[in-house]
C-alpha cells in the first residue's frame, strides 16, 4: 500500500533506531497516548530495537479499554429490548460488562449487529422503519465525527428509529488528568496522530509549557513512531519542551474545521467517568440537547445503570504506566482474554492483551 | 488507535459538501466513503479513511519529507 | 396396469424442498432418482445398498469426516459443495492418503431451491470428477423451515496410502524447513465479505481447491514429508501453534517470506485483521528436511495449486512447550498466540 509499505521499510527502520541510539545518553520515560501505537510496537517490535534507558509506557488512547462499564451495561441492556437492532463497531463485543459482553448477548439471539461504519447503521435504520436501530457510539475524537454525521443525517432526514449511544472521550484532559497525578513519570508523549488530524494541535502548547514536557504528534506506522521518539528524546536531551508534528503529512496545525464544525453542532462537552481512571472533568463528548430526540438514553430507561469493575483489575494502574500488565497478579491467571477482568485485556490494542499475545513467554 | 488507512480518490459524486461520497482505493480493494470532511479533496488525492470517512488529504510533499534519511533531513533543516 | 388405488394427482414436481423430500417415500425417491444419482452417477451409488462395498488394497487406509455450514452458500471462488469435497479430499491428503471413495449426508431445509441443490451438487461431482473419486453413498434429511440454513453438508473419505512414510506430528524433527504451499488469507475474506456486506469493491476468491494431487506429486517424487496441515479455520498461526505445541518444538517464521496477496494485505489494513489467522480452503503447510526443500518447492510451482509454494521458516530446537516465533521485517522475534476467537473488523 502506498504511504504505507514506505513508512515499514527496514532499512529507515535502522535509520532512525541508530539515530535514537546516537542521542540518547540518559533513561527516559516517554508515554505513546494512542492505542494504535502500543500495537504498533509491540507487533513489529520496536520497544526491543530501542536502547534500554528508552521507558515506553502504553497510555490510556484505547477507546475499548476506557469506555466505562456503565456503558457497556447500557449497551447490553438496550440490545436485550424488543425491535432493537443494536450496531457497533466490532472492538466492542468482547468488552466485559459488569455480568455479560456483547458477542455473548448475541449467541443468545440478541440482533447486533458489526459495523465498518455509523453510516451503515443509518442505512440499516432506512431499511427497518419498523426497528428502533442503536448505535453504540465510542471512540476518541478521531471516532466522535463519523458518528455526529450519522446522528446529523438522522435528523437531517427525519429517521425516528434511529438512536446513539454516545460516549465519546477527548484526549487533552486525560493527557492532563495523568500529569497531574502525583506518582506520574511520564517525561514526554507521543501524541495521537490521527485524534490530531481531527482536532489539531493548538491545544497541546499550553500543556507542554505548564507541564515543560515535550509533546509530539506522532504517526502509526515505524518509521513514524521512531521519528516521533527520535524528535521526543532530542527535546528531553537538549533540556526543552515544546510541541512538535512527526506527522505532517496528515496534520495540521488547526486540523479538521468541518469535522470540528460538526461536532460542536452534535456534542456537548462534559465530565465522563474513564474505565480503570476515574471521573475527568471535561473529557467527555455526549449528544447535545438539540439532539435528545435520538439519544439513546433519553429514549431507554438506562440512565440508572450503575456499575461496578472487577476489584482486583489493576488496569489503571497499568493505563497510567504505574505498573506493567505482567506485574498484576491476576495476569494471565485469573485474568486471559478468554476470561477478562478488565476491558485491557480484551482490547486488540490494550496493554495486557497486547502483552498476553505478544509476550506472555518472556520475562519481563 | 483510531485504525485510519490511505487510499486514492477514483471519482466522487456531486452531492452537496456533506453528503458528497468518493470511491477510494486502496491498493486493489475499492470502497465507498463520504468526502464530507474534506470538501478540498480531488480526484487523484489521497485520504486518510477512518469508519467510512476521509478524515484528512495526504500531503504528498511532507509524506516525501518524512521519508528522507535522517542525514538528509538534517541538512535541509540547516 | 393402471394404477386404482390412487383418485387424487400428486404434486410430484416442486421447485423447492418439502418435508415429504425427506418422507422416505415417492418424492424422496424422485429427489435421489432425478437430482443425486445422476450427477453423482457411479455404479456403486446406482446399486441402491445401504452401504458401497468395494475392494480396498492391502495396506493403510485413511478415513476423515466433516461437516460444512458455510454462510452464504455461494461465494466468490466457489460454494458449499465445493468445499465440501475439497475439504474433506484435503484433509485425506494432508495424512498422505490418495482419496478413493467420499460419502455424502445433506440436511436441507424446507423450502430451500432444488435449483440451487442442483447446482452445488455439480460442484460437488465436479471436484470429484476432478479428483478421480467417487461419491459413493450418501443420505438426506429434510427439515423444517427455520431450522437450517438452506443445506448442511456432511463428507467423509477414505483414501489409500501408497507411502511408507509416516506423515504426523510426530515426525517434525528440528531442521526441517517450513513450506506453505501458496498466499493466506483469500477463503476466510471472501467469505464474510460476501456474508457481512460493508460493500467493498474487490476481486478476493476463495482458494478452495483439492490439495490431494499435489500431494500425490511430492509423495511419487520421494519427498520425505515429516507432517502437513491444510490452513483452515484459524489460519496458518493458529495451525502451526497447534502443531508445534504437540511437537514440543520452536517454529521460527519469516514474516517477509510469508505470501499475502496485495489485495487481502489492503483489506486486513483497513478492518483490523491479521491475515496469519484468517482460514484458508486450497493451502497448506509442510514441513520436510531441508535437504529437500528446494526440490520440494520446485515439483511444487510446477502444479496449478503450488505456484507461490515458499519456505517461510524452519523448526529449530526442542523445547519444553512448543511454540511459534514470528521474526518481523525488523529482526525482532515475537511468539504467536491462539487467538479467544474470530477476528472482528475493528476501528481501533
Amino acid at each position: 500500500m502506498k504511504f504505507v509499505d514506505e513508512f515499514r521499510d527496514p532499512q529507515r527502520v535502522k535509520q532512525w533506531v541508530q539515530a535514537i541510539q546516537e542521542i540518547t545518553t540518559q533513561p527516559w520515560t516517554i508515554m505513546e497516548v494512542c492505542g494504535g501505537q502500543t500495537h504498533s510496537i509491540i507487533k513489529h517490535g520496536l520497544d526491543q530495537l530501542l536502547p534500554e534507558s528508552i521507558n515506553l509506557i502504553h497510555g490510556p488512547g484505547c477507546p475499548v479499554c476506557v469506555t466505562p462499564i456503565a456503558y457497556i451495561d447500557k449497551a447490553l441492556s438496550i440490545a436485550q429490548e424488543e425491535d432493537v437492532i443494536l450496531c457497533s463497531f466490532g472492538d466492542m463485543l468482547r468488552v466485559p460488562g459488569s455480568q455479560d459482553d456483547l458477542l455473548s448477548l448475541k449467541s443468545l439471539g440478541a440482533d447486533i449487529r458489526i459495523v465498518y461504519s455509523p453510516l451503515d447503521a443509518l442505512v440499516l435504520a432506512e431499511q427497518n422503519p419498523d426497528k428502533k436501530i442503536v448505535f453504540f457510539a465510542v471512540g476518541f475524537e478521531t471516532t466522535a465525527p463519523t458518528c455526529a454525521m450519522a446522528v446529523y443525517q438522522a435528523k437531517q432526514r427525519g429517521l425516528t428509529n434511529f438512536y446513539m449511544l454516545a460516549c465519546h472521550v477527548r484526549v487533552p484532559p486525560v493527557m492532563q488528568a495523568l500529569l497531574d497525578a502525583p506518582d506520574n513519570t511520564v517525561q514526554g508523549f507521543l501524541g495521537a496522530g490521527h485524534v490530531c488530524s481531527i482536532m489539531g494541535y493548538h491545544e497541546y502548547p499550553p500543556i507542554s509549557a505548564q507541564y515543560q514536557i515535550p509533546i509530539v504528534v506522532t504517526g502509526f506506522e515505524p518509521v513514524d513512531i521512531l521519528q516521533g521518539l527520535f524528535l521526543c528524546i532530542q527535546q528531553l536531551e537538549r533540556g526543552e519542551a515544546s510541541v512538535e508534528n512527526q506527522y505532517k503529512r496528515v496534520v495540521t496545525e488547526q486540523g479538521n474545521l468541518p469535522a470540528q464544525q460538526l461536532m460542536k453542532e452534535v456534542y456537548q462537552v462534559l465530565d465522563r467517568q474513564w474505565r480503570g481512571l476515574g471521573n475527568i472533568a471535561q473529557s467527555g463528548f455526549a449528544l447535545s440537547d438539540e439532539y435528545a430526540a435520538w439519544n439513546a438514553e433519553m429514549h431507554f430507561s438506562v440512565a440508572d445503570i450503575q456499575s461496578n469493575e472487577s476489584r482486583e483489575c489493576r488496569s489503571g494502574e497499568i493505563l497510567k504506566g504505574l505498573i506493567k500488565p505482567a506485574q498484576c497478579p491476576a495476569f494471565n491467571t485469573r485474568c486471559t482474554p478468554e476470561h477478562p477482568l478488565g476491558a485491557t485485556m480484551v482490547s486488540s490494542e490494550g496493554a495486557c492483551a497486547a502483552y498476553y499475545h505478544y509476550r506472555r513467554y518472556q520475562n519481563d | 488507535m483510531c485504525l485510519a488507512v490511505p487510499g486514492k480518490i477514483l471519482s466522487m459524486t456531486d452531492a452537496d459538501a456533506l453528503s458528497r461520497m468518493g470511491r477510494i482505493d486502496f491498493a486493489g480493494v475499492v470502497k465507498e466513503v463520504s468526502l464530507a470532511y474534506v470538501p478540498e479533496a480531488e480526484i487523484g488525492d489521497y485520504v486518510i479513511v477512518h469508519a467510512g470517512f476521509a478524515i484528512s488529504v495526504l500531503d504528498q510533499e511532507e509524506a516525501k519529507q518524512s521519508l528522507l534519511a535522517f542525514a538528509e533531513m538534517d541538512a535541509q533543516e540547516d | 396396469m393402471t394404477d386404482k388405488t390412487l383418485n387424487c394427482p400428486l404434486p410430484l414436481h416442486y421447485e423447492h424442498i418439502v418435508m415429504a423430500h425427506g418422507g422416505g417415500g415417492r418424492l424422496m425417491q424422485q429427489l435421489l432418482d432425478d437430482y443425486i444419482q445422476p450427477v453423482f452417477n457411479n455404479p456403486l451409488l446406482a446399486a441402491k445398498n445401504d452401504s458401497a462395498v468395494f475392494d480396498v488394497p492391502a495396506g493403510k487406509m485413511a478415513f476423515t469426516t466433516d461437516s460444512y455450514v458455510v454462510n452464504p452458500l455461494f461465494f466468490p471462488g466457489g460454494d458449499i459443495g465445493k468445499l465440501a469435497v475439497c475439504g474433506t479430499l484435503n484433509d485425506l491428503a494432508m495424512s498422505g492418503a490418495k482419496p478413493l471413495y467420499l460419502s455424502c449426508s445433506l440436511i436441507l431445509e424446507e423450502g430451500f431451491s432444488l435449483q440451487k441443490l442442483k447446482q452445488i451438487l455439480n460442484s460437488m461431482q465436479q471436484v470429484a470428477t476432478a479428483a478421480g473419486v467417487a461419491i459413493v453413498t450418501g443420505d438426506t434429511k429434510v427439515v423444517e423451515h427455520g431450522k437450517a440454513d438452506g443445506v448442511y453438508i456432511n463428507t467423509a473419505g477414505v483414501g489409500v496410502l501408497e507411502t511408507a512414510l509416516v506423515i504426523n506430528v510426530q515426525a517434525i524433527q528440528a531442521g526441517d524447513v517450513i513450506i506453505v504451499s501458496g498466499d493466506l488469507g483469500r477463503h476466510g475474506l471472501a467469505v464474510m465479505l460476501e456474508r457481512d456486506g460493508f460493500e467493498f469493491e474487490h476481486n478476493i476468491q476463495s482458494d478452495c481447491a483439492d490439495l490431494s494431487g499435489l500431494v500425490q506429486d511430492l509423495l511419487q517424487a520421494g519427498i520425505d514429508i515429516h507432517c502437513m496441515r491444510d490452513l483452515t479455520r484459524g489460519g496458518l498461526a493458529s495451525t502451526l501453534i497447534e502443531l508445534a505445541s504437540h511437537a514440543g518444538l520452536c517454529f521460527e517464521l519469516q514474516q517477509a517470506a510469508i505470501p499475502v496477496q496485495d489485495n487481502v494485505r489492503s483489506l486486513c489494513e483497513i478492518l483490523g485483521f491479521d491475515p496469519l489467522y484468517i482460514a484458508n480452503e486450497g493451502c497448506f503447510a509442510l514441513c520436510v528436511p531441508a535437504h529437500h526443500a528446494e526440490k520440494t518447492l520446485a515439483l511444487m510451482q510446477q502444479h496449478r495449486l503450488g505456484k507461490q509454494a515458499t519456505i517461510i521458516g524452519t523448526v529449530k530446537q526442542e523445547v519444553e512447550r512448543g511454540y511459534v516465533s514470528l521474526i518481523s521485517e525488523f529482526g525482532i522475534a515475537r511468539v504467536l498466540d491462539l487467538f479467544s476467537g474470530e477476528q472482528l473488523p475493528r476501528i481501533c
